[in-house]
């Protein structure tokens, strides 16, 4: 079990009760006894319905938050806080609007404290991972949505962390360009050896990204099933995501998630269902057909 | 769903106008400029026409509304003597040295006001008092404490330029995107460097509209206060010009405030727009 890269070991935590939802009273609960192991090299997607404190996992796991209880070792050590071994991809990008991609790419560098000579170097060589050559010196607003995430993913892969954090990353682009950076992120990753843990709630990308998938019930969030995705040899077939492999995981996890997605909603809407009191009843597979819209 | 076979065409229309709308641009091009420039200061043209001619036409007291013309002579005399010149000085030296102070103190404050919450809960009662205290309403106040002198007339031009800048800055650092500070954290940065790469960068458009506001704010009260008490500046000209009855003087010391006012906000326009081209480019 300390084998692993990443554990999560029994972490809940509870937000104090906002103004807003002091009236139904008592704290929020976002993540509760969650365990959850990941290995050393491994792409290993979290997916859940939306408000299943996906986003909380990741913050307690980058250090920007502290767990109520229970522990998260990297490497057999607690985290404590922020640092440079793990770097976060947010879903909006994060880039300083007012540094050039190169510049932001030095960003991590900088806080790193890289010597100013090697820093070009390093700038150049992510950028031209991602492929951005020629846009070194063009700002966040000169760029597409998907040339910023390519952007915030070299940012992230040139301080070189072991582990990358990535929370929706790419939720806010469209579907074409998803596609393309889900390829040329699973590219990356078999050339850098990364451990990555790639946060969504769609069904397709966890299935076409990750080695394993992690289902994650509805609020208080823990880890409903693991599931190991074989799709066979990737480069061997052309489209994988119209596989016998990829559908079978795909209705795999649609199964799991779809009870969680509904209780999701029940929660969402608490004075309609509590009186109602059966809202399994009417609109069974909706919420789910939503779900499957999103992905796309 | 497009008819493809259209396609091409509609490609080729597209691509064929061009050439022939190229031959008489530059003519064209040169006369739509002209008309701009027209249109841009027909206004202006247009009240320098009505100045002229109003006062000459008897339409009003020519003895207190000289022509353009006669203010503009004025205005040459002034200039010859080298009384504008003094005169100006005196101005921009109290304005400038004013605004200065006011953004050697005010951004810093602003900054730790922005950064630390506490401090904002602390003094924001108190800021909002005095923001709201009319700068000219504490001339009298300033005379009295500070005297007649330079440094009363100074004090005022700090005391209202501190509040755009004040402000502005304390709206800048809060308006940084907080993804941006969670990014940043997430690197592991202390707070003094997320301060100096994130939340500095991030304010200073803000902060430099604010000190926009306070230049135009510098000159606007320094004429009000050079009205009490002084020996020269533009105001001083424009009041002691109409106790003398030298019309066509007080007409130059206010147009020359104008083009001081217009000078100052071009300029610090300018300086705005070289420190935050990454903002201005989205906006445009």
């Amino acid at each position: 079990m300390t084998t692993d890269k990443i554990y999560f070991d029994r972490v809940t935590k509870t937000f104090p009760a906002g103004a807003a939802r002091r009236a139904t009273g008592g704290a929020v609960t976002a993540v509760d006894r969650l365990t959850l192991g990941v290995r050393a090299g491994e792409f290993l997607v979290v997916v859940g319905p939306s408000g299943c404190g996906k986003s909380t996992l990741l913050d307690l796991l980058g250090g920007l938050s502290k767990p109520t209880a229970g522990q998260i070792l990297v490497d057999g050590r607690p985290v404590t806080g922020p640092g440079l071994d793990r770097g976060i991809v947010f879903q909006q990008y994060a880039l300083l609007p007012w540094r050039t991609a190169a510049g932001n790419v030095a960003f991590g560098l900088e806080a790193k404290g890289v010597p100013r000579a090697d820093r070009a170097e390093l700038v150049a060589r992510h950028l031209d991972l991602v492929g951005l050559r020629g846009f070194a010196e063009r700002y966040p607003h000169e760029l597409s949505g998907g040339m910023k995430q390519r952007v915030a993913i070299a940012r992230s892969l040139a301080y070189d962390p072991d582990i990358l954090l990535m929370d929706e990353p790419f939720a806010a682009l469209d579907a074409q360009t998803r596609d393309s950076l889900q390829d040329e992120l699973v590219r990356i990753w078999e050339r850098t050896g990364k451990t990555i843990v790639f946060i969504t709630h769609g069904i397709d990308e966890a299935v076409h990204l990750g080695q394993r998938v992690a289902v994650m019930t509805s609020r208080p969030g823990r880890v409903k099933q693991v599931i190991e995705i074989d799709l066979g040899d990737r480069s061997a077939v052309a489209d994988v995501r119209s596989s016998d492999a990829f559908r079978h995981h795909r209705h795999q996890i649609w199964s799991l998630l779809r009870d969680e997605v509904r209780a999701a909603q029940a929660a969402e809407r608490p004075s309609t269902t509590r009186t109602e009191e059966a809202p399994a009843g009417r609109g069974t597979s909706a919420p789910v057909r939503a779900e499957e819209a999103r992905v796309g | 769903m497009v008819d493809i076979a259209e396609r091409p065409t509609r490609l080729a229309a597209a691509a064929a106008p061009p050439a022939p709308v190229d031959a008489p641009a530059p003519a064209s091009r040169l006369l739509g400029l002209g008309g701009r420039a027209l249109h841009r200061t027909a206004a202006l043209l247009a009240l320098a026409a009505v100045w002229e001619t109003a006062p000459r036409a008897g339409l009003v007291d020519r003895v207190f509304l000289p022509p353009l013309s006669e203010v503009l002579g004025a205005w040459g005399q002034l200039l010859r003597s080298g009384q504008l010149a003094d005169h100006v000085g005196a101005s921009l030296t109290r304005s400038l040295t004013g605004l200065g102070l006011a953004v050697l103190t005010a951004i810093p404050l602003g900054l730790l006001i922005g950064w630390y919450r506490p401090l904002a809960e602390l003094l924001s009662p108190l800021l909002e008092v005095f923001r709201n205290t009319a700068a000219l309403a504490l001339l009298p106040v300033f005379v009295l404490i500070l005297g007649l002198g330079e440094t009363s007339k100074i004090a005022l031009v700090l005391y209202a330029c501190s509040w755009p800048i004040l402000l502005n800055t304390v709206a800048g650092v809060k308006g940084v995107d907080p993804l941006l500070v969670r990014s940043a954290r997430s690197m592991g940065l202390d707070h003094l460097r997320l301060f100096q790469k994130v939340i500095l960068p991030g304010a200073v458009p803000t902060i430099f509209t604010g000190v926009r506001l306070a230049g135009a704010y510098s000159i606007l009260v320094l004429v009000a206060a050079e009205m009490v008490g002084a020996k020269a500046g533009l105001g001083y000209l424009i009041n002691y010009a109409q106790y003398n009855f030298a019309i066509p003087d007080m007409y130059a010391g206010i147009i020359t405030i104008s083009a001081i006012g217009l000078v100052v906000n071009q300029l610090l326009v300018a300086v705005e727009r070289r420190f935050s081209t990454w903002r201005v480019d989205v906006t445009a």
